[in-house]
């Protein structure tokens, strides 16, 4: 115990010392002034220290290096630094990109060691119960190439989908509890999904801080503007370009007022603009509808009569909408005459409204086909009792115990299992999304870019400099991509538990493929403005794709019967019925006595009021909160400004002082560094002494 | 690089870890790059030679930056005044120049860059260079004088608050650290 006393003391020791040279690090010094004052204090620190407190130093170091290999690839930062070139844009898109790995790297740990691995290693095996069996009818074509890659087959009767699991209560030795386990894992993943976002936002809104200050705007532009991380000639060339038409812009609006000739022309175009855009968007709507509707009647005559494209062309259809789209809406745009960077946000939103609008049309012909799934799952339990009873061949009375006659469970007759056919239907859409990125990246970069260089010598306009010329590299359409593909992931995670491993193998390869592509063949953009602001704008995206995502999941738990036999809920009337179970069971008898009171309505309506009350009272405080703090900040900005007038003047007499002197100042400074560093030294010493004392005592 | 290269001893590189806002990683990277500018003779002994500052200003993080010049010419402690930049002096840019670098290190070197007399204000004849850097060495995207004027005296309004007709240290640092952007533009990664 004295022994860890003593460590203890050391380590503050070393904490102090390690406080001290932080303060180093945030002087403008140059670095031999740092070590001289550093080799100083290192002549105190004394041979016991040095050794117990190296230890502790070591393993703080080691941590670091793990840390450090978690968090780098070298390819990234070769990529981060490529990427570079091109201006921060650019780095900033791949800088999410890994943020976003992260994320499903932790969903994928979720789904994979608490789902799939426990029913893969624990549960009873394939082929010992009918759901866990392909049936008969399938068998013959189960392991083609072409039915594995649409996910049926052995695919659809693996780990994969949520079909195959067992609702047995507890597996293997370890009474695994199957059922419990799936629900939380398949909400685990939404909260913790809701926690990262909100914490990055709020993280980026500190850093903001109120940026939206116009006073300084030409200071800013002369001395901020220029990327450092600009590494390129070319990229340079269109900075310079950029900061040029940026000046004399601004010195022309702050000349003479902006005489706005034609306003009505402007106006009517911008609203035809609008108009041509909302009948985009409700024809790519009722596009969406139509083919739905086709393929549903495709469905019910059987798909083996049709080819490919019938089969797969609800995930072609909204690929390509969302791959034409966006360039007509670029086309319009030009109509509107807008600032680039107002430009841009209507961009964003009008894509943004194409996406979602695209999203929930699927979503709710998916809903229609689970209706209808569900009227045949009634029929197959008819049928069911009928195919039991011939199984007896009315021998026996129906109540009687007799002897179970064993049938394989591929002959089993099989309800449609609707929530393998939700998860079969995420998983086709997110493949076929993906095939679309990167053969657009292929063709629309990689062969454009081959084109273009090889068949400039004998074309007859330069291809590089006019039509069609190299590619840009598109950053916010690139982001949209990634955050709505994060998007379908929550939607579809709880019915497909392989989703997040499909996604975080599809974000590695995106990764490289794109490095390669922007290094390649893109050009650096023309207009090369900062999307600074723009952090917290995409986090906000983030976040309501992310409600909105989760909302036709926990509509589907809440109010759909699971399927009965199929799936780690089957046999339940509701699959959040799975905590009730569980409450009863594994809890003690008061704990569930508890939970009774305490869903009643009676307790729970006064406490819903009282969440209500405390939101409204938490907002108008905030409120307050802010405008003292707009006025916190003018009385600061008054000060500041006094405080700059007046070490003005001392300054002014320190800069008449001669060299010397502002050395022998500097020196003094360092003196006092030095002088409290031997005191800490002293008080240190004192202590271990006083711990030896009462050691040896 | 090869058998003539010298390695970073374990100790000096956790000093240089303590004094810089430098990872170890980046700390190692500066030290292979600054041994490839290096004379095959002087590999050795990395601790004493300086690079020439033709030889810094072809490191490709460097080559397309306006202010290449007067970054070597700040951060470079030789007596000669000559731009040369030691071990130490290299690892000071990239240490100013990091992502964890804080605001106050960035705004401090940023004035000194700026500053292109080293008088340690920032007066009409800097501002002027300054904009000249900015807008490329190309004639037709120069500013006329018009314009150059019209400019610096709106410059002058905005940041000069004891209106002596230059902008000293704080009050750059204050115009500085209201900017959004600057941070994540003043930034460096080898």
């Amino acid at each position: 115990r004295r022994r860890r006393k003593v460590l203890e003391k050391l380590k503050e020791a070393v904490d102090e010392r390690k406080k001290l040279i932080a303060t180093l690090r945030g002087k403008p010094w140059p670095m031999r002034k740092k070590l001289e004052s550093q080799v100083f204090v290192e002549k105190y620190e004394g041979a016991l220290g040095k050794g117990r407190g190296r230890r502790l130093y070591a393993y703080k170091v080691m941590m670091r290096k793990v840390r450090a290999l978690a968090y780098f690839y070298a390819f990234f930062i070769l990529c981060l630094k490529y990427s570079g070139h091109f201006g921060s844009s650019v780095a900033s898109y791949f800088l999410f990109l890994r943020w976003m790995y992260g994320i499903n790297m932790i969903l994928f740990s979720l789904t994979f060691g608490l789902v799939m691995v426990p029913e893969a290693l624990m549960a009873r095996p394939y082929g010992s119960i009918p759901r866990k069996t392909v049936p008969r009818e399938e068998q013959a074509n189960a392991m083609d190439f072409a039915v594995l890659w649409d996910f049926g087959g052995y695919a659809k009767y693996s780990v994969l989908f949520y079909g195959y699991y067992n609702n047995q209560r507890a597996i293997g030795w370890l009474k695994f509890r199957m059922p419990l386990s799936y629900f939380l894992v398949g909400v685990g993943t939404v909260a913790y999904s809701y926690m990262v976002v909100i914490r990055t936002m709020a993280r980026n809104a500190k850093e903001d801080g109120g940026g939206d200050d116009t006073s300084f705007n030409f200071s800013w532009k002369i001395f901020t503007s220029w990327d450092y991380l600009i590494g390129n000639t070319e990229t340079a060339d269109n900075k310079f370009a950029s900061i040029t038409t940026s000046f004399k812009e601004a010195i022309v609006e702050e000349q003479e007022s902006r005489k706005d000739d034609n306003i009505h022309l402007t106006r009517f175009l911008r609203v035809l603009a609008n108009f041509l855009v909302l009948c985009c968007l409700a024809g790519s709507g009722y596009l969406i509808y139509f083919v739905v509707r086709r393929s549903q009647k495709f469905a019910l005559e059987g798909l083996d009569n049709y080819g490919w494209w019938e089969r797969n062309e609800v995930n072609m259809v909204m690929s390509l909408l969302g791959m034409f789209c966006p360039m007509l809406f670029d086309v319009i745009s030009t109509l509107e005459n807008y600032h680039p960077r107002i430009a841009l946000q209507w961009q964003l939103g009008r894509i943004f409204a194409l996406f979602l609008g695209n999203l929930y049309t699927f979503i709710i012909a998916l809903m229609d086909q689970i209706n209808l799934k569900r009227a045949e799952e009634e029929k197959v339990k008819f049928n069911m009792t009928i195919w039991q009873a011939n199984l007896y061949n009315g021998t026996l009375p129906e109540n009687s115990t007799a002897i179970p006659i064993m049938v394989d469970p591929a002959d089993v007759p099989r309800g449609p299992c609707w929530e393998t056919m939700v998860g079969q239907e995420f998983v086709r859409l997110i493949i076929s999304d993906t095939m679309t990125t990167y053969i657009t990246l292929l063709i629309g970069d990689f062969l454009r870019a081959v084109l273009v260089r090889f068949l400039n010598h004998c074309w007859c306009w330069d291809l590089e400099y006019g039509f069609p010329s190299y590619s840009e590299f598109d950053v916010s359409g690139n982001v949209l991509g990634l955050i709505f593909n994060q998007g379908m992931i929550w939607m579809g995670a709880f019915y497909a538990p392989c989703l997040p491993a499909l996604n975080l193998l599809r974000l590695h390869v995106s990764m490289y493929l794109q490095c390669w592509a922007v290094m390649c063949c893109n050009v650096p953009q023309e207009r090369v403005f900062k999307a600074s602001g723009s952090n917290n704008f995409y986090m906000a995206m983030l976040l309501v794709i992310l409600f909105l995502s989760t909302l036709p999941a926990i509509y589907t738990i809440v109010s759909i019967p699971p399927s009965f036999d199929c799936g780690p809920f089957s046999g339940k009337s509701r699959m959040f019925d799975v905590i009730q179970e569980t409450l009863e069971t594994d809890f003690p008898a008061w704990f569930g006595k508890v939970f009774s009171y305490a869903s009643n309505p009676g307790l729970v309506l006064p406490f819903l009021l009282l969440m209500v009350l405390a939101i409204y009272y938490l907002h108008s405080t905030s409120k307050t909160y802010k405008h003292a703090n707009l006025e916190l900040k003018k009385k600061l900005q008054a000060l500041r400004e006094k405080t700059v007038l007046s070490s003005d003047t001392a300054r002014n007499k320190m800069s008449l002082q001669t060299p010397r002197e502002k050395e022998t100042e500097l020196n003094a400074e360092l003196c006092v560094i030095q002088c409290n560093t031997i005191t800490i030294r002293y008080n240190t010493i004192n202590k271990i002494s006083a711990a030896y004392n009462s050691m040896l005592i | 690089m090869g058998a003539t290269a010298s390695k970073l001893p374990k100790d000096q590189l956790s000093e240089y870890q303590e004094l810089t806002f430098l990872t170890k990683q980046e700390i190692l990277l500066a030290h292979k790059r600054f041994n490839e500018l290096l004379e095959r003779e002087d590999r050795q002994q990395i601790g004493g030679s300086r690079v020439p500052m033709n030889k810094i200003l072809t490191l490709p993080e460097l080559k397309s930056n306006p202010f290449r010049r007067r970054i070597c010419q700040v951060f470079s402690t030789s007596d000669l005044r000559d731009g040369s930049l030691s071990f130490e002096d290299f690892l000071d840019l990239l240490s100013a120049f990091s992502d964890s670098a804080t605001l106050e290190i960035k705004s401090h070197y940023a004035f000194r860059i700026f500053d292109f007399d080293d008088d340690g204000t920032l007066d009409t004849g800097d501002l002027e260079k300054l904009v000249n850097c900015l807008t490329g060495e190309m004639d037709n995207t120069r500013l006329t004088s018009e314009e150059m004027k019209q400019l610096i005296n709106n410059i002058l309004e905005e940041s000069d608050i004891d209106k002596d007709g230059t902008v000293n240290l704080s009050e750059f640092q204050h115009v500085i650290s209201r900017s959004p952007d600057f941070v994540s533009s003043f930034k460096i990664v080898l």
